[in-house]
Formats: C-alpha cells, structure tokens, sequence
C-alpha cells in the first residue's frame, strides 16, 4: 500500500514526540503510522525532509531505525449515521469495540473504524430524481434514533443532477445516490463523509446569537443567558463543580444533539455519563437523553497527544449536526488539559514559550476553536439555520484566573460563569458568582425571553440583580459596624437577598426535581421571592415589625417551591396570595 | 504507557562502528545483549550514551559500575544514536570511562502473584526483607495500561470508615481516589491508619488487601503503619513497597507505579478489594522536578514540570472498578502540602484529578478536634450516588447538605463576632455559632479507635441540627423533618424532662 521510498525511519523518540527522516513525500498535519505497531501519528512540523510527529498513543518500546508510514491525509472524522450514542476516543475511535476487541485496558495500534461498517440504515429520500442539487441539500434521512433525524447531505463541493436515488437499506458505504456534475462525471454518494479536523466545516452566513438557549439552571438562565449559537466558558478551581455544572447542561440544555468532550478528566466521570445519561429521560419528549448525545472520551491517562487532537475531533461532528440544521450545544471539560497537551509537545519540539511555557499561539489556537461556534444559515439551497454553541471549562491552577488559558479565553466568548470556591464550600451549588459573571447576550436575547413568558420575568430578574450588588454594599457595613447598623428596610433587604440565594439562585443538581427548572417554573419562583420582598417593604412602611414579618409561616413555602413539580408550577403563583393575605392580617394586627 | 513486548535478540545486534563493546569478558554478551562503555556526559541521575543502536523509549538499562554495583535506568529519550538515561540509584560513582551500560530491551516489570501479600519490598519491587525471592506468576510493565472509561464500572458502593466527617459528609466508596491533603505535624498518618484499620462495607464479608507505597518517607513513619498492620492482623493482607528517605530519590518516581500493578493484578486478576495508600506524594514530585530540571526542561510554576498533571494522572487514574471484575482500587494517597498551602502545584493538580479530598487543618489540630478535618473545603464528589436508601439511610443527602449550609453559616457567625463582639450578632446568628463549635467538637473530633457506624454518625448529625430553629432546615425534605428532625427533638425533650 505504500511506495517503499515513501517510507519514513525514526530518528528520535522523546514521549510523545517522535521526529522521522525520509518524510519529503508528507504534508503538514497528515497522519502517519509510526512503527510496525501502526501508532497513530499526525506531523506538527516539517524540515527539510525530517519530519516532527506527534504520537497519539503512548510511544514506550519504540526507537531510532523504525519505519513511518505515511497515509497522505488528514487527521479526519467520519461523519455518518452511528454517530449519536457512541463514545470515542480522541481521534474517534469507538471505544466500546475497542473494549470489546482488546478488554478493559487499551492497548495500541488498534484501528477501528468509527462508523460500523456492517449495520443497515434505513434510508428515506427527501430528494427526488432529476432534481438539481448543491452541496449541504439534503437527499435523504435516516432515522438515526428515537430522537436525531440523521440528514443525509450533498458533501461539500459536490454539485450537480440527482440521476438515481436509493430507497431502503444500505450501509455507510453504500451508495445512496448518483450525482451528475456539470461537467457530466457521475459522481456515489454514500451516507458517510470525511472532513479534516483541523478545518472548519463551511456555512453560508453567520448571525449573532438572538434566541436563549435555556438550561434549566436558575443562575444561567436567570441572569446569565447563553444564546444559541454562543460561546460560555466556565474557570473554576478544582471542587467548585465545573464538571457537574457541564453535565446538567448537557442533560437540560434545550440542544437537539449534544456532543460531551472529557478531555483529560476523569475516567470515572465519563463512565457516570455513560451510566447515568440513557436512564435520563428528556423533559420533551420523554426519550433517554443519550439518544441525543455523542460522547468523546480522552481521559488523563490516556495518551496526551490525543488531547489535542479530542477538542476538534469533537467540534467537528458539532459542525457537522449543525449543517443538518439543528441546534448543537458542545461541552468541552477542560480546555486547559487541551492547552497543556500543546505545552507539553511545544515544550518538546523545543520552541521558544510564551507566558507560562505555553506556546505563542496558544490563544490564537483557543480563539480559532470557539469562532467555530456560531448561529448559521447552513450551505443548501432550503435555507436552514443551524446553531453550535460551545461551553469550555477552564481549570486555572489555584483557582487563579490571571492564567494565561483563563485569559485567552476570556478574550474571545461572550460568556463567563465564575466559579468561586468560598461558594463551593458553603455548598451552595452551582457555585456560579452571581457579582462577578457577565454575559454579554443578556439583551440580544431579551427578545425570546419575552416572547417565552413576558415581560416581568425580565423586569424581576433586573430587581433581583439589583438587591444582589445592594447586599454586597450592605454586607461591607455589617463587616464594619455589625448589623445593627442597618434599619429595618436595609434588614429587610439583607433577608430578601438570603432569599434570592438560598431559595432561588441555589438548586440541587441531584435532587430529582430540582435538578431542572423550566423559564416558566423559575419566574414563578422569582416572582415569589420577590413579592414577599414587595410586600413586606409596604408593611414595614406602614409601621409593622422586622421580626414578624420574618417569622411569617409562608416563607417556609418559598423555600420549598423548588420541590414542585413542572406539572404543579401554577401553585406556585398560590404561595404570593398566601403572602398577600398573612402580610395582611400582620397589617390589621399593626392598625389595632 | 504500555508494556513492551520483550524483544527476542537471537542474532547479535550489529555493532556501530564507533561503539567500543565491553572488551572485557566474553559471558557478558549473553544472547546478543551488547555493553556499552559510550557513556559521554552525566548530569545529576542523567546519562548520556553514545554510538548505540536499537535502543527503545523507555526500555530498562542496567549500569555496572567498576566496584561492581549495579543500578537501574530508564531510557528517557533516544535521538539517533544517542540515548538519555535515568539512573534510579543516583549517578554518584559513575566513572565515564569505567562504566558499563546494557539496554535490557524491555521495560521495568516486576513479578506478581498472590504471594505478594505480607511481603516488604524496596521502591523498585525487589524483596526488602531477608526472605527468597518471589516466584512470579507472571511479569508486569509497571506503566500498565490506561483502563478504557467504557469498561469501567461507576464506584458506588458505600465504605464505612467508621470516622464521622467521611462517612457522614465526605463519603468514601469502593473505587473512588481521595487524597488526604495535609501538613508537615499534622496527624495524617493516624487517619490514614485509621481508615486501614476500620474501612468496611456493610453486610459484605469479602477479600481486602492493603497496597502500601512509601516515597521519602521517614524510618519511623513507615514503622507506624508496619506496627498498626501487624497489631490488627493487617499485615499479612499487604503488599508494602518502601522507598525511604535514605533511599535513592529517583527510585521513587517508580514506586507508585510498581505499587499500582501490585494492586491491579490483585483487583483484577485476584478479585481482591485493594486499598492503595501512597505517601508522601510530595516527595515523588520532588523527584520528578529534579529529572525534569536536570534535562533542563521549561519548567513550570514553582518549577515543577509542565507535565505533572499528565504525570500524576498516569497514576491516581489506574484506580477504580471495571465491569466484570469483582475486585477493586480504591486510593488514598496523601500529600503534605508545602506551607499549608492548597494552591500549590502539587494538591493543586491532585485536586483536579482525584474525585474530591479530604483536608486537614493546623488551627483545628492546635484546638485538639482530631481528627482535624476541615469540612468546608474537603470534599467527596463520588458521594452522592453511594449513599441514600439501600447504601447508607434515605436521609443521608439532605442532613448532610444541611449541615454543611449550617456549618458555614456558623462559620461565618464565628468570624464576625471575632470582629464585632458576640454582642452584635443576632439570636439566630448566635445559635448557629453554637452550633458550629459544637458540630467540632462532637461530630468532627473523635477518637483514633472510635468505630462510628453510619446510623450513629447521621443520628449525631441530626441531634447537632436540632439545636437550630425547623424553619433554617431548609435544606431538607419535609418527609424528613418529620422523621427525623421532629422525632430527634422529641426524644431529646425527653431525655431532658426525664434528667
């Protein structure tokens, strides 16, 4: 299969750094078999005919004088149906038949297609014969599963006459359908494509971000909002629940398909995904969540390589789901092991550091990632739009946010959800910062939230907002002079506030009910929260005490509106009756 | 990492022509392994040799020094014909001209079987006791093998230490990685005995063994744990591997690993529940700073190199579960961090691996809670799917989360009444204060031999959480008020009534 003097022989091995002489026939970025093991490599420099390849699984026992096979491509995914449900490992390998093929330890040079070969896809054409195609048109479905229609596409840059067009059963390597081209090739198309990694899938046009994207979460959708189509990211030291605040996104985000990458996390919290996402059922449709997430798993002690290469791996079957016009959200925990793994082979080709020992063109690499994000008017002549929303989690080492990942990623998305661990400690969950995050798609927006459910949500989510930066000032005096100091109406405003966090803000990922809270549910909540405020600040006024009005019995009803149900949320509108009248006859009481 | 294949050399390698072979005795080239006597530079536990050939990354190397030692190395690099050797026991000794070098053309193994237990070995794996030697069952690279997270089976299963502060709000279950984070003076070595000692899953009697690896560690300190193993019968369950402070520094960056393919043949082959124990982690960064500065690499914050996460991961990641297998590896590993300081690199980057900690905390030992554990910043994230119903009690979430909340809050009492006199606190303020010390001092303080069962460790903390109003439990389902809350209050107006 390959040319003898094609083939490479390696000069030096240092970890996952592997230069190879004899190269002169490889490009930048292809991929290369490295040994008579078939290590899985992928060339990040070139020099004369010496060629610098960065092995994607680990190089123990390899050394000087041993081939390198060159493949003339780019590191690529496949893309096809089979997608949905699967976990990979960072260049797309199905771990489960690697588990399989080889048991529970992985060892190397396993290749494995990503796509089974063998399994028939029921084939349902949208297009007809005759029909005059463009590139992203979409010929046919499959139903992939209970939840994703899986959209077969024209592949980029193929465009012409539909001669003959399937019905039924194929595989992904069966021809679904004969194109014509303009200048009369007949052109297979099969259900599978291939795209480089490296490089973005093409779109017609772009759009900024205007619809929410709701996550159930209070604090996000709240006061932090991410659009469809945005970029979030969320730093936070090691224990205040970056990975936890990731996966309630990928089980509530109201996101058609879902793509999980674990890069360089834990083992065991890919395997909680993997156990815990198909029992979930999604609150629409009632189906398991995992019908619509694809997972990638390069976990730390996997090879380091690898990391790198599991971020793209990742956005591009995103990208991919997005051209068939659906709203993808992707999770990817953590960029900074991705940012480290590009330390460490910087460090070894012995390049010249930017800050920290990273290399130069670290933030230029982690903008070029989360541009690829975007709300899209997708290629295809029907004109569908298609959403890819990216949240990266950042691990700043102690939690220190001048880290120059933190940094560079601050730079470019428009999202940030701070992590503060004094939080974490006191167990408030999710321990998001509700003074120091921001989002910068709270007004554009604004519009669909009002749309949802009108205008008071976000009139009190303003309020509440409001009382939250007034406590911060308040809190400084009490440090200072205690809470003497305070009057009554400030008081009041120090237990509203209490209220907001502990009632409203804070919400329990692994309490059943809890865990998800629709935008209806949460403005009910808020409404409530904010009516006692509301109303006890008139009775003060009209001359009631501070501590009835906190002893009322109705608050305890506030603080458990959290545990009713979706389908039971018009009771909450109940407890600002009960409200009205226990302040009430607190009033009478005062007046006699 | 991957084990090698060993290589069979049947045929002489060919010799470069700029390689001078061992010309001393002819036995010395057994099946066709060459000598090199190449060395051209050593710096610190690094050698440089030259004109080899087919020398593999990672393989083992053994140096023969003219007074006849003889050490262990590890490839670190090979460029061409030249190869980066890491000398376990330290260069000192090591004359260029003299020295012999052999590429054994593996990796480092060590032999497994069941009689690993009861036996003491050095950091290497070589038999420290006076006793014969091992007979292997088999031979195992000691960089194992990355378990697929698709063969791993989720840890769930609820460990009763016995210690309040774990089982009630930090639990620990089977598979799970938690560090103990502490300090120099702290008594981090008693909890961990403790937990050694006491650890049991409920209505299980099943096989258990105790993998013990010391980096750096004190004579002394590794005699405490042999004393405590032998006192409870412990001993001859446990695997120990002791590379003391005496010890070359450098063996210690294989030490956890020989420990952890100890401790996966007996989970996974042998079907044992193998608690892994390793100490002092800060000792084996130290080790893996001075190869790393030693090979003049950019370092990175306090200079450690940029690769100690990926470094430590390689380790802590090789415990756990796995479908099908019915042993498991569960570790805790403690570290002393340097000036009491969590944001240093190494509970840093052991922080973001491991699932959760537990941390000890100077001003509670000076307060004389033993043991010291600071609740608020440890943590167990594997916690919630190994308690609740079945596992420990139905109320085991709520209580616990409310008593953090009322922790913190009391907390915070503590620390403005230090500034404003208890005087200017509220009532309620003042009765979390109280709360919070006494929540210290009975449920996070208890004895090194106190044997707490799960009931009595979540009936304490309700009986703590009557001390505040029904309304601040807010935390907790009502059904649970009831049950346990209201009842706790009654019977404790009882008691009163009836002393």
């Amino acid at each position: 299969m390959n040319r003898t003097e094609d083939i490479g022989r390696i000069l030096k091995v240092s970890g996952p750094l592997v230069v190879a002489e004899g190269m002169g026939t490889s490009r930048m970025y292809d991929v290369v078999k490295v040994s008579e093991k078939r290590l899985v490599g992928e060339i990040i420099g070139i020099e004369g005919d010496k060629a610098s390849i960065q092995v994607y699984e680990d190089t123990g026992g390899i050394g000087p004088g041993e081939p390198v096979y060159p493949t003339h491509e780019p590191l690529s995914v496949e893309l096809g149906p089979g997608l949905v449900e699967a976990i990979y490992d960072g260049i797309q390998r199905p771990l489960s038949d690697i588990a399989a093929k080889t048991g529970s330890f992985i060892t190397r040079g396993i290749e494995i297609p990503a796509l089974p070969r063998d399994k028939k896809w029921n084939f349902v054409p949208q297009a007809k014969k005759g029909q005059k195609v463009t590139a992203g048109d979409i010929l046919g479905t499959v139903a992939e599963t209970a939840l994703i229609e899986h959209r077969i596409m024209v592949p980029p840059g193929i465009e012409g006459e539909i001669v003959e067009i399937g019905k039924g059963s194929f595989t992904v390597e069966d021809t679904v359908a004969v194109i014509k081209t303009a200048d009369g090739k007949k052109v297979n198309i099969i259900m599978m494509q291939r795209w480089p990694v490296r490089k973005p899938r093409p779109y017609k046009r772009k759009y900024a971000p205007h619809e929410i994207l709701t996550t159930g979460q209070r604090i996000i959708d709240t006061f932090y909002p991410l659009g469809k189509g945005g970029t979030a990211c969320v730093p936070g030291p090691f224990g205040s629940g970056k990975t936890v605040i990731q996966h309630q996104l990928a089980k509530w985000a109201d996101a058609e398909v879902i793509v999980y990458v674990g890069c360089g996390e834990r083992g065991n919290e890919m395997t909680d995904v993997l156990i815990e996402f198909p029992e979930l059922k999604d609150p629409k449709s009632g189906e398991p969540m995992m019908k619509r997430t694809v997972l990638i798993a390069n976990t730390s002690n996997m090879p380091v390589a690898a990391r790198e290469a599991s971020v793209y791996t990742g956005v591009t079957i995103a990208e991919y789901f997005r051209d068939m016009g659906y709203s993808v959200a992707l999770m990817a925990d953590s960029t900074s092991r991705w940012a480290e793994a590009m330390r460490e082979i910087s460090g070894r080709l012995e390049e010249m550091p930017g800050e920290e020992g990273y290399p130069a063109y670290l933030s230029a690499r982690i903008a070029e990632f989360y541009e690829r994000a975007g709300l899209v008017e997708c290629i295809g002549s029907d004109d569908r739009r298609g959403a890819l929303s990216v949240i990266g989690a950042v691990s700043p080492p102690g939690g220190d946010l001048s880290d120059p990942v933190v940094q560079a990623t601050l730079r470019v998305v428009k999202v940030f959800w701070s992590l503060e661990d004094t939080l974490a400690y006191a167990r408030h969950f999710p321990a998001i910062s509700w003074l120091r995050s921001y989002s910068l798609y709270t007004d554009s927006v604004a519009e669909s939230v009002r749309e949802a459910i009108g205008d008071k949500f976000l009139a009190d989510s303003k309020e509440a907002m409001r009382l939250l930066q007034e406590e911060d000032e308040l809190k400084e005096i009490v440090r200072l002079i205690g809470l003497d100091a305070l009057s009554p109406k400030e008081r009041l405003i120090m237990e509203a506030t209490r209220s907001i966090r502990e009632d409203f803000l804070h919400q329990n990922a692994f309490h059943e009910i809890d865990t998800y809270a629709s935008l209806q549910k949460q403005a009910k909540m808020l409404s409530a929260v904010l009516k006692y405020y509301r109303e006890a600040q008139k009775a003060l006024d009209a001359g009631a005490s501070l501590d009835d009005l906190l002893n009322l019995k109705v608050r305890e009803k506030i603080v458990r509106a959290r545990y009713m149900r979706e389908a039971d949320r018009e009771k909450i509108a109940e407890i600002e009756e009960e409200i009205v009248s226990e302040i009430a006859s607190l009033k009478k009481e005062v007046s006699q | 990492m991957t084990p090698h294949n060993t290589r069979t050399r049947n045929t002489p390698r060919s010799t470069p022509l700029n390689a001078k072979k061992a010309s001393v005795k002819g036995s010395r080239k057994l099946q066709g392994i060459i000598d090199y006597q190449t060395i051209s530079s050593v710096s610190g536990p690094l050698l440089l040799v030259e004109g080899v050939d087919g020398v593999k990354y990672e393989e083992l190397v053994e140096i023969f020094l003219p007074s006849g030692e003889r050490r262990r190395g590890r490839v670190l690099e090979v460029d061409k014909d030249k190869a980066l050797i890491q000398i376990f026991e330290g260069s000192s000794g090591i004359e260029i001209g003299q020295t012999r070098v052999r590429f054994l053309g593996k990796g480092i193994t060590i032999g497994v079987s069941e009689e690993l237990l009861g036996r003491v070995f050095d950091g290497l794996g070589r038999p420290r006791d006076d006793s014969l030697p091992l007979i292997p069952e088999e031979f195992r690279d000691i960089n194992g093998l990355p378990i697929n997270p698709f063969a791993r089976a989720y840890p769930n299963e609820f460990i009763q230490t016995g210690i309040s502060c774990i089982d009630g709000l930090n639990t620990l279950v089977r598979g799970q990685k938690l560090p103990l984070f502490s300090g120099s003076g702290l008594p981090h070595n008693r909890m961990a005995a403790q937990i050694a000692r006491q650890a049991k899953v409920l209505g299980a009697e099943e096989e258990f063994a105790v993998v013990f690896g010391a980096m750096g560690i004190t004579f002394e300190e590794a005699q405490f744990f042999i004393d405590d193993f032998r006192r409870t019968g412990a001993l001859e369950r446990a695997v120990l591997f002791l590379n003391l402070a005496d010890d070359p520094a450098i063996e210690r960056i294989a030490t956890p690993r020989v420990a952890f393919t100890a401790a996966e043949y007996l989970a996974f082959t042998r079907n044992y529940h193998v608690l892994v124990i390793l100490t002092d982690l800060t000792n084996y960064c130290e080790a893996l700073r001075e190869i790393s500065a030693a090979r003049k690499e950019i370092p990175g914050r306090r200079g450690y190199p940029g690769y100690l996460y990926t470094d430590l991961a390689s380790i802590y990641e090789r415990s756990g579960r796995i479908k099908g297998s019915e042993g498991s590896i569960t570790l805790i590993p403690i570290l002393t961090m340097p000036e009491d300081d969590k944001t240093h690199p190494i509970p840093d980057l052991t922080g973001y691996i491991t699932e959760g900690q537990i941390i000890l905390s100077r001003s509670l030992h000076n307060k004389n809670v033993s043991p010291p554990v600071d609740v608020l910043p440890s943590l167990s994230r594997l916690k919630d799917k190994g308690i609740g119903k079945g596992k420990t009690r139905e109320d085991h979430a709520d209580s616990f989360n409310q008593l953090y909340a009322a922790y913190a809050r009391g907390k915070e009492a503590q620390e403005l009444a230090v500034i404003l006199g208890e005087a200017a606190l509220t009532d309620i303020d003042k009765k979390f204060m109280s709360f919070a010390e006494a929540f210290e001092a009975r449920y996070v303080s208890q004895g090194e031999y106190e044997d707490r069962t799960i009931e009595e460790t979540l009936d304490l903390g309700w009986e703590l959480l009557t001390m505040l109003p029904r309304a601040e439990m807010k935390r907790v389902r009502d059904e649970y008020l009831e049950k346990y809350y209201d009842k706790t209050a009654a019977k404790l107006k009882k008691e009163e009534e009836n002393a």
